[in-house]
């Protein structure tokens, strides 16, 4: 069954793939948004992490140590936006958007001798006859082991905000820092390792665009994915699931722009390649209105730095 | 052992000198950064920061420090407000290139028309895009109350795939055989926007900057509007009570900086630029959120950041042609300054206290 030459099992596989660079940075910004911190540098970490992992991989020639290489540039930014926050108690929104003008310049600085290379291919998990299977076998296991990997990591983070003692503590310092500080927990010190943790997801998502869905390396590569995790974030109104479902929904538009670009619709290309922001912008309005439902959701002390005056 | 007290009010002393610090401390970590490069630290500092005022091509280096630094003061004077009032708007990139891309659309919707009239409507349509593109986040705030922030930003992007559809389609040069771009303006005198003195870099957009400083100081400091975006952004719930309305504030903060985006988006077009590329947009609107910080969100004080963000963008310009400096290094260099500026505030905001382990000062 095909529609204008696309056919749904390959949307549906690509889909998976285009969605994993913003599900990563999303899950990372959700667990440091829960610890009450506000990093829009989301989109600045993410660069980072794609220029770092592709000279890792280009250097290596092992697109593992590439991913690894990318997590580490991405959380090595986030210690910048930790310090600054944290220590120096900076105004939060001032500090991302300052992490992404110097990520995106840093990256750039970096990348320069590395336009036009292309990187060792990340290949998919071979599954076999599985593969075989009509439909299915292109849908599911098709993919590299990255595409699972994410969706793990999904599942981690909502059993280790749900379940842990940790993950408790820090929702703690997200609803009332002030509480959680009385009951003799380190909020600055639980704040800065979930801001490292964002900053090594989104690194990893970073890694991901340079490494398998472009794959090569050119200024401002990430072209406003970390903007559209972070509004993935509060599509999904905090909760890990959700951000799956929305980066899934972004995903798709993503290809099927694409698609319908090479399939050549009557529709302008301009169009269609502003269509992922438009989409961003629709879905933010539908969630933040009703009654703001979606804002109830949000961590109480979101945003506001944390001084122990005691 | 360190410890931070608060202070009642932030320090006079340190909020104008935290700027100068941080400027400073930028050239030390710039310098290290360029000596990382393999390039000469102190050679790369004098390129930028002295070149451009006193070096062999300062008669022309000195012009251009204007024209990087009018549209900059244009921008920052107007996100200053919102800033202040706690509204951030953070897609002023994108209501300059509408500004850029409105304006030009009247001016070569009558060309070769000659009329004295032609280039203040051009200018009062450029106003009229920034402002348009802002009152998007502006009336989803207040409808539907969206983060301004995320919706203003991703309109960036939208504004630039409009510009390239502008440079390629509705607004390109019927005679350019077929290459992108609109006509040339700087041949097209009734649209120019030219140097008012040959040589300064002064044209009609720095004088537009001049004014909306003027303009804003006034508002911020004798005007009602000026008090309350204060009060919302230093006591929200106080200003409630007080009768505020916040709704107000946000389309007003909004709509007069996306206007003053716009403004230096039609000047840039018919002056410097000369016409819509696909290029065009050159990260203004990014900057100027620096120099806003810069100038410590005081029109004043923009004004004289704006110069010096003009000086490394020009003396950037120098360094990469002359040392072969990446010109990325640069936006490096300018995020750099905002770090260290964000960062220098806690002298301001907070006292630091020297106490021995174990001896609690009270």
């Amino acid at each position: 069954m095909d529609f204008m030459g696309i056919t749904p099992s390959v949307l549906i596989a690509s889909l998976m793939v285009a969605s994993v660079p913003i599900m990563l940075a999303a899950i990372g910004e959700l667990v440091v948004e829960k610890a009450g911190v506000l990093n829009l540098g989301v989109e600045g970490m993410m660069i980072m992490g794609a220029i770092c992992g592709f000279v890792t991989a280009v250097g290596t020639g092992s697109p593992l140590l590439g991913f690894l290489g990318g997590a580490a540039g991405g959380a090595a930014l986030s210690v910048i936006f930790a310090l600054l926050t944290q220590v120096f108690l900076t105004n939060q929104v001032a500090t991302g958007l300052a992490l992404t003008l110097f990520g995106l310049g840093l990256s750039s600085l970096i990348g320069q001798d590395y336009v036009g290379i292309k990187p060792p291919a990340t290949g998919a998990i071979p599954f076999g006859p599985l593969r075989d299977i009509p439909f299915f076998g292109k849908v599911f296991f098709s993919h590299d082991w990255m595409v699972y990997a994410s969706v793990a990591i999904i599942a981690l983070v909502w059993a280790g905000l749900k379940f842990t003692r940790a993950g408790l503590i820090l929702r703690a310092v997200g609803e009332g820092h002030d509480a959680a500080h009385a009951l003799g927990y380190k909020v600055i010190r639980i704040r800065v390792l979930a801001i490292l943790f964002g900053g090594a997801m989104a690194g990893l998502g970073g890694a991901y665009i340079s490494l398998v869905r472009v794959p090569q390396w050119t200024d401002g590569i990430t072209s406003g994915a970390g903007w559209i995790a972070l509004a993935i974030v509060v599509f999904a109104s905090w909760k890990p699931w959700r951000v799956l479902i929305g980066s899934y929904l972004f995903g798709g538009i993503t290809v099927l722009q694409l698609n319908l670009q090479a399939a050549g619709a009557r529709i302008p290309v301009e169009y269609l390649s502003m269509s992922p922001y438009l989409m961003t912008i629709i879905v933010l309005v539908i969630m933040s209105s009703g009654k703001g439902r979606a804002s109830l959701n949000a961590p109480a002390s979101l945003g506001q730095n944390f001084h122990a005056s005691r | 052992m360190l410890r931070l007290e608060k202070r009642p009010t932030p320090s006079r002393f340190w909020s104008w000198g935290t700027p100068v610090l941080a400027v400073a401390l930028t050239m030390i970590a710039g310098g290290m950064l360029f000596a990382l490069l393999g390039k000469d630290p102190f050679l790369a500092i004098k390129t930028i920061f002295w070149d451009p005022l006193f070096g062999e091509f300062a008669w022309y280096l000195r012009g251009q420090l204007l024209v990087k630094a009018g549209p900059l003061a244009l921008i920052a004077v107007g996100l200053s407000l919102g800033f202040r009032a706690g509204i951030w708007n953070i897609g002023a990139e994108g209501q300059y290139i509408m500004g850029a891309v409105f304006g030009a659309a009247v001016g070569l919707a009558v060309y070769p028309t000659e009329s004295r009239l032609i280039f203040p409507v051009m200018i009062l349509a450029g106003a009229f895009g920034g402002w348009v593109w802002a009152m998007i986040p502006a009336i989803l705030k207040t409808r539907f109350n969206t983060n301004e922030i995320l919706v203003s930003l991703m309109l960036v992007y939208v504004a630039e795939t409009i510009l390239s559809k502008a440079a390629t389609g509705f607004l390109r040069n019927p005679e350019g055989h077929g290459f992108p771009g609109s006509r040339s303006f700087s041949n097209y005198p009734a649209a120019h926007n030219p140097e008012i003195f040959a040589g300064t870099g002064m044209h009609w957009g720095v004088v537009a900057a001049f004014i909306a400083v003027i303009f804003c100081y006034v508002l911020l400091q004798r005007h009602i509007v000026g008090f309350q975006i204060k009060l919302a952004g230093q006591a929200p719930r106080a200003a409630r009570f007080a009768g505020v309305d916040p709704n107000r504030l946000v389309v007003l903060c909004l709509g007069l900086s996306g206007a003053l985006a716009g403004l230096a988006g039609v000047f840039e077009v018919s002056g410097p630029a000369g016409q819509i590329s696909i290029d065009f947009s050159s990260g203004y609107g990014f900057t100027a959120i620096i120099v806003a910080f810069l100038g410590r969100l005081n029109p004043l004080g923009i004004l004289l950041a704006s110069l010096v963000m003009a000086l490394t963008y020009v003396g950037g310009e120098g360094a990469s042609t002359d040392l072969g400096l990446p010109k990325a290094a640069i936006q490096a260099f300018q995020g750099m300054l905002l770090f260290f500026l964000l960062g220098a505030d806690l002298l301001s905001n907070y006292r630091i206290r020297f106490t021995l382990i174990g001896k609690e000062t009270r």
